[in-house]
């Protein structure tokens, strides 16, 4: 390619045409329940890995919705699987497995997080 | 024969019974409680104007006084039986039987119990009162505002959807009036304590009705109230008698501590008890929220699967005043067409 002296800065819009949908998918299809989450924070206000460390299940989750799964690996390894996440959700989310399902997500489809 | 049984002698109940009166229709009243106006009694002020409870009251025990309306007081229906010529007849906790051509069920709601969420602290911590509790501590307020605890507070937290949207305590609906009613008593509060910095904590906000977004800019413009977007995990209490709130600043995508000399939790409405059993006595069809099925939501919210009975307020799902009096003028109608067209 042609230099022309200067460089571009990838574009931080989420295209909803081009989302990385499989781990999403695998998750979705063994713990429908994520379907209904509402994003309220109960999780991550209860979380005790979340109140130590940067680990925001929330936010993880959105991340990995919009398919954005370049920080998944060590986000997740951050979690303690006490299951308290679980008690509070409103909508009654098995919370827990869709941690489980993250994780083995990441090994089936051999994700790796972006160095 | 009565023409019109009504279950319920609070607003919706009595407007049924002004409305069918004014239509030609003899009606009587079978409340549980010692008076008259059911929930109404309990509120202070009334959303979206602040207006007084009291004064709306006084409009329905004047009505009642000058119709001269028939109501039966400290007395509660025990069943509903239709009859084979589809005439009702209903048993109650009195020892005559009531024989009508129709039946209104205007039994209303009850208050979540907020004991059930108790990791919000509602009977174990001083401070932690619901949107009912405050409205009884506003209506009977003489002098400075307090908390329970005898402090002015300094810092106050209101919980949206308490016992609302919420699976674990069995109530996935939302309550819709206790948005603009934690908006409504965040002004209140604002205005009798100025000094004090308050929180509402929600996870959405649905300011649905005439008048509501606007008193929800209001709360922000003019109160500097302030709008977490996070729901509310547990609560702690402090040595001193202050609360320590756990938050999911949602927005900011932090977790949150919030201390506050008081909370309110905005308690949402459930389907009355009373009215599952006798809905069960008479084959009244409940939805999965428990609150009565309407035959039709959108041009029949006052009929039932039962002929000649009909629903009027809440007993049909959450509903704030001024939809409680136009349902239950709805249900006059409904009956008038149902009279007619069976020529009952």
């Amino acid at each position: 390619m042609r230099n022309f002296g200067f460089s571009t800065t990838k574009s931080r819009t989420i295209d909803y045409g081009d989302i990385d949908r499989r781990l999403i998918s695998y998750i979705l299809e063994n713990e429908p329940t994520f379907n209904a989450c509402l994003s309220c924070g109960s999780c991550t206000a209860i979380c005790s890995a979340g109140n130590l460390t940067s680990f925001n299940i929330r936010k993880l989750s959105l991340q990995i919705r919009l398919g954005d799964l370049e920080k998944t690996h060590e986000e997740i390894d951050k979690c303690m699987l006490c299951g308290k996440c679980l008690l509070e959700c409103p909508r009654g989310i098995n919370t827990r497995n869709v941690v489980m399902l993250i994780k083995k997500g990441l090994t089936i489809f051999e994700i790796k997080d972006k160095a | 024969m009565i023409d019109v049984l009504i279950i319920g002698g609070g607003i919706a109940g009595i407007e049924t019974a002004c409305s069918l009166q004014d239509l030609g229709y003899e009606t009587i009243i079978v409340e549980k409680e010692k008076t008259i106006g059911g929930h109404l009694n309990d509120w202070d002020t009334l959303f979206p104007t602040h207006r007084s409870a009291s004064e709306v009251l006084a409009h329905y025990t004047d009505e009642t006084r000058k119709r001269a309306l028939t109501i039966y007081l400290n007395t509660y229906v025990i069943s509903v039986k239709k009859q084979d010529d589809g005439t009702f007849e209903v048993h109650t906790s009195r020892d005559v039987v009531f024989r009508s051509k129709a039946v209104v069920v205007a039994s209303g709601y009850k208050l979540f119990n907020a004991e059930r969420k108790e990791e919000y602290g509602y009977k174990i911590y001083d401070n932690v009162l619901t949107s009912a509790d405050l409205e009884v501590k506003l209506k009977d307020l003489k002098g400075e505002f307090k908390t329970p605890t005898d402090k002015v507070p300094e810092r106050i937290a209101f919980i949206h959807c308490v016992g609302s949207r919420d699976e674990k305590s069995g109530n996935h609906y939302c309550s819709k009036l206790c948005c603009v009613t934690a908006v409504k008593q965040a002004i209140h509060l604002k205005q009798l304590c100025p000094k004090a910095e308050i929180f509402c904590c929600y996870m959405d906000l649905r300011m649905y009705g005439p008048g509501f977004e606007e008193m929800y800019r209001e709360a922000q413009e003019k109160y500097h109230i302030q709008f977490i977007r996070g729901r509310l995990s547990e609560v702690g209490e402090n040595s001193n008698g202050t609360l320590q709130l756990k938050v999911e600043d949602t927005l900011a995508a932090r977790p949150c501590k919030i201390q506050v000399d008081m909370l309110v939790l905005m308690v949402g409405m459930e389907s009355a008890k009373s009215t599952e059993l006798f809905a069960q006595s008479c084959g009244l069809k409940c939805a999965p929220n428990r609150f009565i099925q309407p035959l039709d939501h959108h041009i029949g919210s006052n009929l039932t699967n039962v002929e000649g009975l009909f629903t009027a307020g809440t007993s049909i799902g959450p509903m704030s005043v001024f939809d409680t009096v136009n349902h239950a003028k709805a249900t006059a109608f409904a009956i008038r067409d149902y009279f007619i067209n069976t020529a009952r």
